[in-house]
């Protein structure tokens, strides 16, 4: 006998104003697998995901559960079908204990007073913790946890709500290695289940490692399913954007210079420790380590965002002293964020005030008055000259693709004409095509006699664009590792404290 | 005539505003006499100055709200009567009131921006201690008989136009011009919109909060030094309950309670609503009891349509 698919969505339509974002896609899944759902930022995965979820309704197309159609038409209608969405911003709540976050909202009472029964949620959150190989207390504060902890809380929640499908949107994005291995870990106690994992990610070695099947889309339509085992990266790559990628990593070779900025012995609390190391115009550096390894922490003490504990700071030769990033950016050093909607925009604000909003005197004209017109001006040279996808000046910036709207944080750095930038995650959740318009800005800037420092997580990031690598561990340089010498093993050594400068 | 739509969209409380109005002229034909409009102008000005204040305060974000403003108003006034009485001549009573006003100002912007307390509690405890101050300063009782010079700043005309209203004009104008084209402007709706961003741009957001407090506080004062005139006397008790209607006027002109978005203009048309709500129910010998319940419905149902809206 046939298996049926545990779900199925079939012919599923979604415009929004006007714009198809999704036409005729459908997707199945079995019970006891997990599908990777692939493409680029746009693509549609998330309106798909939140159709299913009932955040959405869609405009025509059908979902059946076990082959018999079902109505979703609110996230209540698709938790009670089972249907649990694991978002990328846990909804975890900091000031709860674990046990309380799992029973949020279906607490479990006793009595004719309703009185809830601490005792009875406790022991069933700790076998549900047991379950899944956790290890953490249940009466531990959520706040307290690792984000990979919280990231189980919410895995239990769907457990514990009897879900069969859990849907997953870039789990990892936030994870360490460790945690990652953890969660891949209980994605295979869910498989075991009888559960339906739908995965959504952009790392394609994640994929290939957990999932059995892909769905790939591309601009709201559905591309293609296939087997993971019988297809590579690059094909999957070729499907996401339509066109083949001749090379993720594009690289040129540096032409290093003298060093811009040296920083020696710095301290900062217990979480950067007596580190040193120096930029050269002309050069890209990575900065590689685990999530934790105080490597944004570096950055922002250099920026003056958090205030040394000692050490120095030297901008061609001169030791500065560097207290606010205002101090920074006259001194040409300029950061991109890794956390771009909290640090990085102003997203209720059109496109080109953020993009001159650090280099405002510029403008000013007679009686303080800021001349909108030469400021419209330098916004339309720099968005052609990045290649900024947007409608114009007053776009809000929010409105804008994760990619572009990383390009208009770098066009806004850029206008201060800075000598040194520190990229913190510059690609973080934005798609492949967009990646690599990025790595050619940098390497434009490269050619340019910059001194940039690229932080990030992605390993294959830091080998494909680096020139050096330096890599940190528990808030010490663990090493530092040419190009040439330079493998994932090689980093790892130092990133987890097996090898050590000494 | 789409930008027509689009400025109705943006000041529905003009909407509201004309609706009230039109209500008030066809039940009380005395409101729509010349005699009275410039009588509730009056008595709005001291609202709307310290609304302007509030207004910036607010856009500012970080949580900003000015609660001391009435306290402000109360020592302001105090103090430019008793020197006034002294005999110093006037200009410089309202310099010291003012400077007084600033000063205060910046003592919230400190507590807020550098001890990191938040304003509302900061501005909580510097409007207890400041009432305390002016108790103390004037023993209880109020300061009176001041003479012509003092009280034409609160009740003579210039042009046929009663002082307060030129100088609320001025004040209005002024912030307009910083926050729709000034550097400072940009930065207080920036710092409304993203804190974290507007400091990582270069932008020293301590300063900034510092400076809007003391803005607050001078219009504070300037209203102080007017309610002052207009009775010509201080009383130890002026400006209860000011950073209500001030911050009522602020909401109702649309501005967003947590920063960032908001007018001007809005706040204005928020505090003339305000006072044509009083005038009105005033008119229609409302009892005053009465009167408080009827304005704050008014002014939920104003926010509640203005919620509507925006969903």
């Amino acid at each position: 006998m046939e298996v049926k698919p545990l779900l199925e969505m079939v012919k599923i339509s979604k415009s929004f104003s006007g714009v198809k974002v999704l036409q005729d896609v459908s997707l199945s899944v079995y019970g006891g697998e997990v599908m990777a759902l692939l493409g680029e930022n746009g693509a549609g995965k998330s309106t798909l995901m939140k159709i299913l979820s009932g955040l959405y309704k869609c405009d025509s197309g059908e979902i059946y559960l076990d082959g018999h159609k079902v109505q979703i038409d609110s996230v209540k209608d698709a938790q009670k079908l089972g249907i649990s969405f694991i978002h990328q911003e846990l909804s975890v709540l900091p000031n709860l204990t674990v046990w309380e976050n799992i029973f949020l909202g279906h607490e479990v009472t006793k009595g004719c007073t309703k009185k809830i029964d601490k005792a009875f949620m406790r022991e069933k959150s700790r076998e549900l913790l047991k379950s899944l190989g956790c290890t953490f207390d249940v009466n531990a504060k959520a706040g307290d946890l690792t984000i990979g902890e919280m990231q189980m809380i919410e895995i239990i929640k769907a457990v514990s709500a009897n879900s069969r499908i859990v849907i997953m949107d870039e789990p990892t994005a936030s994870l360490t290695d460790y945690e990652t291995k953890k969660l891949f870990e209980v994605i295979a106690a869910l498989k075991s289940k009888g559960m339906a994992v739908i995965y959504i990610s952009h790392r394609l070695d994640e994929i290939f490692e957990v999932c059995s099947r892909v769905t790939v889309l591309r601009d709201g339509k559905l591309i293609g399913v296939t087997e993971l085992g019988k297809v590579d990266k690059n094909q999957l790559i070729s499907m996401m954007v339509g066109r083949n990628l001749e090379e993720q990593y594009p690289y040129i070779a540096p032409s290093p210079g003298k060093v811009i900025l040296s920083v020696e012995k710095l301290n900062y609390k217990n979480k950067v420790k007596n580190v040193s190391f120096s930029l050269r115009e002309g050069e890209i550096v990575g900065m590689a380590g685990l999530v934790g390894a105080g490597r944004s922490e570096t950055a922002k003490v250099i920026l003056g965002e958090y205030k040394k504990t000692s050490g120095d700071i030297f901008v061609n030769g001169k030791k500065v002293d560097i207290k606010s990033s205002k101090d920074a950016i006259k001194n040409g050093i300029v950061y991109l964020s890794e956390d771009r909607k909290k640090e990085g925009l102003i997203s209720n604000w059109p496109v080109g005030e953020n993009m001159t909003l650090p280099n405002l005197k510029k403008y000013v004209g007679n009686f303080g008055r800021i001349v909108k017109k030469e400021e419209v001006i330098d916004f339309k040279e720099y968005a052609k000259k990045m290649s900024i996808k947007t409608t114009g000046y007053s776009q809000i910036a929010s409105n804008l693709s994760g990619g572009n709207q990383q390009k208009v944080i770098i066009a806004k750095w850029l206008m201060t004409k800075p000598q040194i930038l520190i990229f913190d995650e510059p690609t973080r959740g934005i798609d492949v095509g967009a990646k690599k318009e990025i790595y050619e800005i940098l390497n434009e800037l490269k050619k340019n006699n910059k001194a940039i420092l690229v932080i990030s997580s992605d390993m294959q990031e830091i080998l494909g664009i680096s020139d050096r690598i330096v890599v940190m561990h528990e808030g010490e340089v663990a090493g530092e590792i040419d190009r040439k010498n330079a493998s994932q093993e090689a980093i790892m050594k130092y990133a987890v404290g097996i090898s050590n400068r000494g | 005539m789409n930008s027509f739509k689009s400025f109705i969209v943006k000041y529905k409380s003009l909407v509201v505003l004309i609706i009230l109005v039109v209500i008030l002229s066809i039940a009380m034909p005395r409101f729509l006499t010349i005699s009275n409009l410039l009588n509730v102008l009056t008595q709005i000005s001291i609202n709307a100055i310290i609304a302007i204040g509030m207004c910036i305060v607010i856009l500012s974000g970080s949580g900003g709200i000015d609660l001391s403003v009435g306290s402000v108003v109360a020592i302001t006034g105090a103090i430019a009567a008793s020197l006034y009485k002294s005999g110093i001549n006037l200009p410089v009573c309202i310099l010291c009131a003012l400077g007084v006003g600033a000063l205060i100002g910046f003592a919230n912007g400190l507590l807020t921006a550098k001890q990191k307390i938040q304003p509302f509690i900061a501005t909580l405890c510097t409007q207890i201690i400041f009432r305390g101050i002016t108790y103390v300063y004037t023993d209880g009782k109020p300061i009176s008989g001041l003479d012509d010079s003092f009280t034409a700043i609160g009740n003579n005309r210039v042009l046929g136009i009663p002082i307060p209203v030129i100088i609320t004009l001025i004040i209005f104008l002024i912030t307009l011009y910083i926050l729709n084209e000034t550097v400072l402007g940009r930065h207080i709706y920036a710092n409304g919109g993203n804190e974290d961003c507007t400091r990582l741009s270069g932008v020293s957001t301590d300063r900034l909060k510092i400076l809007v407090y003391i803005i607050s506080g001078l219009t504070a004062a300037t209203s102080g030094i007017i309610v002052t005139a207009r009775i010509g006397s201080a009383s130890p008790n002026a400006g209860l309950g000011y950073e209500t209607d001030a911050i009522a006027a602020v909401v109702l002109g649309g501005t967003r309670m947590s920063g960032g978005e908001g007018t001007m203009l809005g706040t204005m048309i928020g505090a003339v609503i305000l006072g044509v709500i009083d005038n009105g129910l005033n008119l229609m010998n409302v009892n005053p009891f009465y009167q408080s319940i009827v304005k704050g419905v008014i002014i939920l149902l104003a926010v509640f349509l203005d919620k509507k809206n925006k969903e």
